[in-house]
């Protein structure tokens, strides 16, 4: 038989039926619900008289809108909570599991859904939102749609679409001190460019991915949107299979063993085509920032705001004048002198248990700067939340100065009331730092767990290692 | 999806060219929860004096008595007359959306813009180019006479005038099939049903943990 990659097993074992243009109809395993997406999709259910063709497969959550302080007094925001209540009893009509605002089990989708093991190694996964990509760390097939797609997800368990094109990205090799997944992620950004997977599936291989912990793949994959592709997928290893011992929708018994013996056939076969490669050097890896408003504008901790003067390109050249002035920084400031005046350290990017203690670890027995006028953690779920408890992460951080939230998207879009002031400059574990993306007018600067908690401390960005 | 055959329908004429999808459906309007109901909405700052705000009650609010949606002849009017361009700008889906819960079911112009022209076959109505000359003498003919209806006959691709002249029009094999049958995307994949259903078996006899957890 041919060899294939990992994405090829994906998609043939989930074409129901192809056109002969290609345009294949794909059978739908696991979708995600949240409140932001789904209202017309549930409202177009409603007025076609059709219901949902497998409501098992429907797992739901608000998370956009939720406040993260002040939960007993409800949603203040009238237009947040009515988006929310709908959720609410689109879920209760059609008998759709939903994790409640003050549910144990709520928090980010994309964090929710492998903590529960709903989403499994070889599903195909979707919801209504773009970092759905986030799941391919589970060797699943993960992208996310739109509101019309939703409803027909909801009312056929299948979507029409055409196979993209594949890309392996290998980063060979070992990391250096301080550098995370998410390092990995935004380098590879800024060398292929927000375009660079455009139309491609990824697949993220090579020693340094295989050394990432399940979490640090989450990451890795949360991001492949930002790179231009819908979806980013890791193969299966021994890691993957332990993540799923025990997780309440994970196999039991002789099933699990049955799942684990497909699920160990998840890789690309020896000598399987890639359309594109692309290889990286771990070692070339250093902490990252970004500087500019996306999140190819990025460099080393240790480096400098780059000058537009040295780029011909004058497309490009206006792209980064532009940045710069909305970023309010100049050419060649170097990023270690760069003062922030918030932190947040949360989103499905970086919101896991080991992004807080990787964060916890740097500031513990020391204190939040002066400058600093809101450091924020914001837990990907309510479990994240009460095992950062148990483990006595949240006292660190709140003898260190920062506030201790409850999960949900938060600043990371600024649909709640978590939200940057005009001019205010922020160092943020999210994954877009677009214009007016925390508020209107704020400035983001993309970077891992250590560096969000190693500028709280400094006031500036710094490399953790050298924090006194 | 409602089928769309056979139209006989009031006309109502709206003279501008490059009408965009901002003045089909203003955008503080997209913040609603639901696909229906942005009818009351369509052409708001145009068929309202005030300004028009999310929650609202429409009924209370003062009409734009030259705008000629609200010209008593034109009420229940289900075939919207327009110049080229129409549906520019942006890609909302709520610009059919609004122009469908309305009453329209049928846009005469000489051109629409790309993506307004698939998404309103996604959503029931009929977008027909005709050529710009039979839309000016339309326009004419819908002004002049109270009460102007045409009938369009979808399966033979006609407009029929009152005189009982029949002006042809292309429309994609494809859509027309679906249009005709009433069906949407979802529609047209449920035709597949029985294949779906089957895959399901297969796909649950190979992979039998993918359907355990909330299932009921
Ligand atoms: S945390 Fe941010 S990126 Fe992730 S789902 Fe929420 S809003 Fe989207």
């Amino acid at each position: 038989m041919k060899a294939r990659n990992l994405y090829d097993k994906l998609w043939d074992s989930h074409v129901v039926r192809e056109e002969k243009d290609g345009t294949a109809l794909l059978y739908i395993d696991r979708h995600l619900v949240h409140e932001v997406t789904s209202p017309q999709a549930f409202e177009g259910l409603r007025l076609a008289g059709r219901k949902p063709w497998r409501t098992g497969s429907v797992l739901a959550v608000a998370d956009h809108n939720v406040p993260t302080t002040g939960r007993e007094g409800g949603i203040r925001d009238a237009v947040s909570r009515l988006q929310v209540e709908t959720l609410d009893s689109n879920c209760a009509d059609y008998g759709i599991l939903e994790f409640r605002m003050n549910d144990l089990r709520q928090g980010i989708v994309h964090v929710v859904g492998p903590e529960q093991g709903a989403t499994l190694p070889g599903m195909t996964v979707v919801c209504g939102d773009s970092h759905t990509s986030t799941h391919g760390a589970f060797a699943a097939l993960a992208f996310g749609i739109g509101t019309s797609e939703v409803e027909h997800v909801l009312a056929t368990q299948c979507l029409l679409g055409k196979k993209s094109k594949s890309m392996r990205i290998a980063v060979e090799g070992k990391l250096g001190r301080d550098v995370t997944a998410k390092d990995i992620a935004l380098y590879i950004i800024g060398k292929i460019g927000t375009a660079g997977g455009t139309g491609h599936a990824i697949e993220f291989s090579g020693s340094a991915v295989s050394a990432l912990s399940m979490e640090g793949r989450m990451t890795l994959c949360n991001m492949a949107i930002e790179a231009g592709a819908r979806a980013g997928m890791v193969a299966v290893d021994e890691k993957t299979i332990e993540y799923f011992r025990g997780r309440p929708f994970s196999p039991k018994g002789e099933l699990w063993e049955a799942a684990c013996n497909y699920w160990r056939t998840l890789k690309s076969d020896e000598g399987a085509h890639f359309d594109a490669t692309v290889t990286i050097d771990a070692a070339e890896i250093r902490p990252q920032v970004t500087w500019g408003t996306s999140p190819e504008m990025v460099v080393a901790i240790d480096g400098a705001v780059p000058d537009p003067k040295n780029f011909s390109d004058p497309v490009k050249r206006q792209g980064m004048e532009r940045a710069l002035a909305y970023m309010g920084l100049s050419p060649n400031q170097k990023i270690e002198e760069i003062a922030v005046d918030k932190i947040f350290i949360g989103s499905c990017t970086n919101s896991r248990i080991e992004d807080l203690r990787a964060a916890a670890n740097v500031v513990k027995g020391r204190h939040v700067a002066k400058n600093i006028k809101l450091a924020m953690v914001v837990p990907g779920s309510g479990l994240v939340k009460s095992q950062a408890e148990k483990e006595g992460l949240d006292r660190v951080f709140l003898e260190a100065g920062f506030e201790w939230r409850e999960p949900g998207c938060s600043m990371c879009l600024a649909m709640n009331d978590d939200r940057l002031s005009p001019g205010e400059r922020c160092a943020s574990t999210s994954n877009r730092n677009f214009e007016g993306r925390q508020g209107q007018g704020g400035r983001t600067h993309l970077v891992s767990p250590e560096l969000a908690a190693a500028a709280a401390i400094a006031g500036h960005f710094v490399d953790p290692g050298r924090l006194s | 999806m409602k089928p769309f055959g056979y139209l006989d329908g009031l006309v109502a004429p709206l003279d501008r060219p490059n009408v965009d999808t901002d003045a089909i459906i203003p955008k503080q309007f997209l913040k609603s929860i639901r696909r229906s109901g942005f009818g009351p909405n369509l052409f708001d700052e145009w068929r309202y004096l005030d300004h028009g705000e999310p929650g609202m009650d429409n009924s209370k609010r003062q009409l734009n008595p030259d705008f000629v949606l609200n010209f008593p002849r034109y009420r229940g009017a289900q075939i919207l007359l327009a110049r080229e361009n129409f549906g520019c700008g942006s890609s909302r889906e709520h610009a059919p959306w609004a122009l469908e819960d309305y009453g329209f079911r049928a846009i005469i112009a000489p051109s629409f813009a790309d993506i307004f022209y698939n998404n309103c076959f996604k959503n029931g109505l009929l977008p027909i180019v005709l050529d710009a000359k039979i839309v000016d003498r339309l326009f004419l003919e819908t002004s002049g006479k109270d009460g102007y209806r045409l009938a369009i006959d979808l399966e033979k691709q006609v407009v029929v005038t009152p005189s009982g002249e029949a002006i042809g029009f292309e429309v994609d094999a494809f859509r027309k099939h679906c249009l005709i049958e009433g069906l949407d995307d979802i529609g047209l994949t449920l035709v597949h049903g029985d294949e779906i259903r089957a895959f399901e078996d297969r796909h649950r006899g190979a992979q039998p943990w993918l359907f355990i957890g909330n299932e009921k």
